[in-house]
């Protein structure tokens, strides 16, 4: 569904990817653990397209219309009222016009944003911003998930409905990315994980029944020896 | 360091044979009749213009070929024409009026060819001001490539423009069809001193080239 | 192609809710333009010079500063959240999204362009009515030219420290060409010459149109992709 062949990028002289390849089927999730600055960013964005990679390339089974993404930033207008902006990127997404009230407010009911679609996005909460966010990213229902620090903003109770959320999205079928470098909050969704550390994958394994306690005392080895 | 040193040699060298091209001009050729001693500032404003133009078309062939094939070195060389080009437009922009003052009567005219080069030089400064302001170096030069090819389409268009304003200015007297105009002695005098302001252009960029070589060998760029 | 037109009209579209739900900007741009003009009234000497000798000029003095005040938040929308990098993560093409930004302006500067005439013709006194097919077409023509070059630059500069003050020094040497054949036109038209005289100009302005236009369609996705 997902690969990636030898991924290289560089910003100058320093390697945010050096020589990734990985591949994913439907219903595996890949959570990516790193510090900050190891690239994984750079990684996501080098999935969806944003960035065309210096070396190697990316498979991806329907183009950029099969991918979702989550990041940093929630890619929402502040004039626009919570159903208007995920109306509008429906519509750039191609999602039929005559499914498109529907999908919408189904998306937005999914997210506990139901009584919230008539608000103008700029009056929103942090959190509230960021299940719209989360709202946009699979209205087209997208096959495949990138998520970058998906969880940044969420109170708990909304991060461990999200968590559901993400749960049956793989159930479903979906190939996912989820870039973090919470490992309790990585850990809990992967069927494999791989540590990054100065733009390369310094260890790539599938989960294989380990628990968050067992991955995160290897993330610290890795660290550590690297 | 080696492009540094070779520019340093190239422009010294033309440095030399500009002071030639001077003796000759002055001592050597002869005097036009009706424009007197003021022509001979003619020697230099018009190689210099051919320089700016010069440097102008290779910072917009630079930007394609950038573009095409993301090779820093072009983007460096664009930098390099660019800086060097405006240096040649100012010489362009102070020796047009010192010549117009006693010919013209006026030190400034809005004639079509003036104008021209007075948005010449303001391109490069605007190109130069754009670098300056991008911290990014992979955006700097992208964006100052897609300035530079807008640059190259925009100066024809000038051209058009001005050109419909009555024009004062001398018209070409060495590159156009008939055969060309000017006396002997004054073209070879004139065709030297081209020749010397080009080598002088490729001693400077190389200089220019040479100096954003350690400047990025000594700060890596940050993404 | 249609798919192409489809998005950018949907980009359109939502550039003009925006601007029509946060009206500032654009009564800003409107307020700012008929001060512009108040200014040049009062900055001629009315016993020596006519107001017909300079209201070409004035006309499109005034029009061009508009046009700048325009373009400079033309991808201020797109800051908020990131939306700029939502509308790249979409599968429409690069192509589009210019093309939607380009029509956007040229809506906003056209709208106020309509408001100035009929005060311009008021406080100069100048018979607009007789020549305002004419007057119409230049000034369509005029603009598209400079929306098209100005959406390009408005991207780049967006970025940058001081980027309301680079955007003009970058914009001006581009607007002079339409600007002194545009000057030209009116002049004519306003002095009762026949349209046969000012037909060259209007060939000029609308090659500057093309060239341009399709340059900016093309070199666009350089500005925004990686």
């Amino acid at each position: 569904m997902l690969r990636a062949e030898g991924l290289r990028h560089a910003f100058g002289r320093i390697r945010a990817l050096d020589d990734i390849s990985f591949a994913l089927a439907a219903g595996e999730t890949l959570t990516i653990l790193g510090p900050n600055g190891a690239g994984k960013t750079t990684l996501l964005r080098v999935l969806a397209g944003l960035i065309h990679p210096q070396g190697g390339r990316v498979a991806l089974e329907g183009g950029r219309r099969a991918v979702g993404w989550i990041g940093h930033a929630a890619h929402l207008y502040g004039h626009l009222t919570v159903r208007e902006n995920i109306l509008f990127w429906a519509a750039l997404y191609d999602v039929p016009g005559g499914a498109r009230a529907a999908r919408t407010d189904a998306v937005l009911a999914r997210v506990g944003l139901a009584d919230r679609t008539g608000q103008p996005v700029r009056t929103l909460s942090r959190g509230l911003l960021q299940r719209t966010a989360i709202a946009r990213a699979l209205v087209h229902d997208p096959r495949v998930l990138l998520l970058d620090e998906p969880f940044t903003g969420l109170d708990l109770a909304a991060a461990a409905e999200f968590r559901r959320l993400l749960h049956e999205l793989a159930a479903g079928g979906r190939a996912m990315v989820l870039a973090t470098h919470n490992v309790e909050e990585g850990a809990e969704l992967a069927t494999h994980v791989a540590f990054q550390r100065a733009g390369r994958f310094v260890a790539f394994t599938s989960r294989a029944g380990r628990g968050a306690p067992e991955i995160a005392d290897a993330y610290r080895r890795a660290m550590a020896d690297a | 360091m080696n492009h540094i040193r070779v520019g340093r040699w190239i422009s010294g060298g033309a440095l030399v044979l500009l002071a030639g091209v001077y003796v000759r001009a002055l001592a050597f050729t002869p005097i036009e009749r009706s424009q007197g001693l003021a022509q001979k500032i003619f020697y230099v404003h018009v190689p210099a213009a051919w320089a700016t133009m010069l440097a102008m078309g290779l910072v917009g062939i630079a930007s394609i070929l950038f573009l095409l094939v993301k090779d820093d070195r072009f983007d460096r060389f664009a930098e390099s024409s660019a800086e060097v080009g405006t240096a040649f437009s100012l010489v362009m922009l102070t020796t047009g009026p010192m010549w117009g003052k006693p010919i013209w009567g006026t030190w400034w005219t809005w004639d079509a060819r003036l104008t021209l080069t007075l948005f010449l030089f303001f391109l490069f400064i605007g190109y130069l001001l754009l670098r300056s302001a991008v911290t990014d170096a992979g955006l700097r030069a992208r964006y100052s490539a897609v300035l530079g090819i807008c640059g190259l389409v925009l100066l024809p268009f000038i051209h058009l423009s001005v050109y419909f304003f009555r024009t004062l200015h001398p018209q070409p007297i060495v590159l156009k069809p008939s055969a060309p105009s000017l006396p002997g002695p004054m073209l070879v005098t004139l065709l030297c001193s081209v020749t010397v302001f080009t080598l002088l252009y490729v001693g400077f960029v190389m200089q220019r080239y040479g100096i954003a070589v350690v400047r990025d060998e000594s700060e890596p760029r940050h993404g | 192609m249609r798919e192409m037109l489809l998005h950018a009209w949907l980009v359109l579209r939502k550039d003009l809710v925006l601007e029509w739900r946060a009206r500032t900007a654009f009564l800003s741009t409107l307020v700012f333009t008929v001060l512009v003009l108040l200014v040049f009234n009062f900055g001629r000497d009315p016993t020596a010079i006519g107001p017909l000798d300079l209201a070409p000029s004035v006309l499109w003095v005034t029009f061009t500063f508009a046009a700048m005040l325009a373009l400079n938040r033309a991808f201020q929308l797109e800051l908020e959240n990131q939306a700029l990098d939502g509308l790249l993560l979409a599968p429409v093409s690069r192509h589009s999204i210019y093309l939607g930004k380009l029509g956007a302006n040229l809506a906003f500067v056209v709208v106020v362009q309509a408001i100035a005439l009929p005060l311009f013709a008021l406080f100069f006194n100048v018979d607009v009515g007789r020549v305002l097919g004419p007057l119409v077409a230049v000034m369509l023509l005029a603009t598209v030219g400079f929306v098209a070059v100005g959406t390009l630059f408005s991207v780049m500069v967006i970025r940058t420290r001081f980027a309301e003050l680079l955007l003009p020094v970058l914009l001006l040497p581009f607007l002079i060409p339409p600007l002194i054949w545009a000057v030209m036109t009116t002049a004519k038209l306003f002095a009762g010459r026949p349209l046969s005289e000012v037909v060259g100009w209007l060939r000029l302005l609308a090659a500057y149109d093309i060239i341009f236009v399709a340059l900016a369609t093309v070199l666009f996705p350089v500005t925004v992709s990686e």
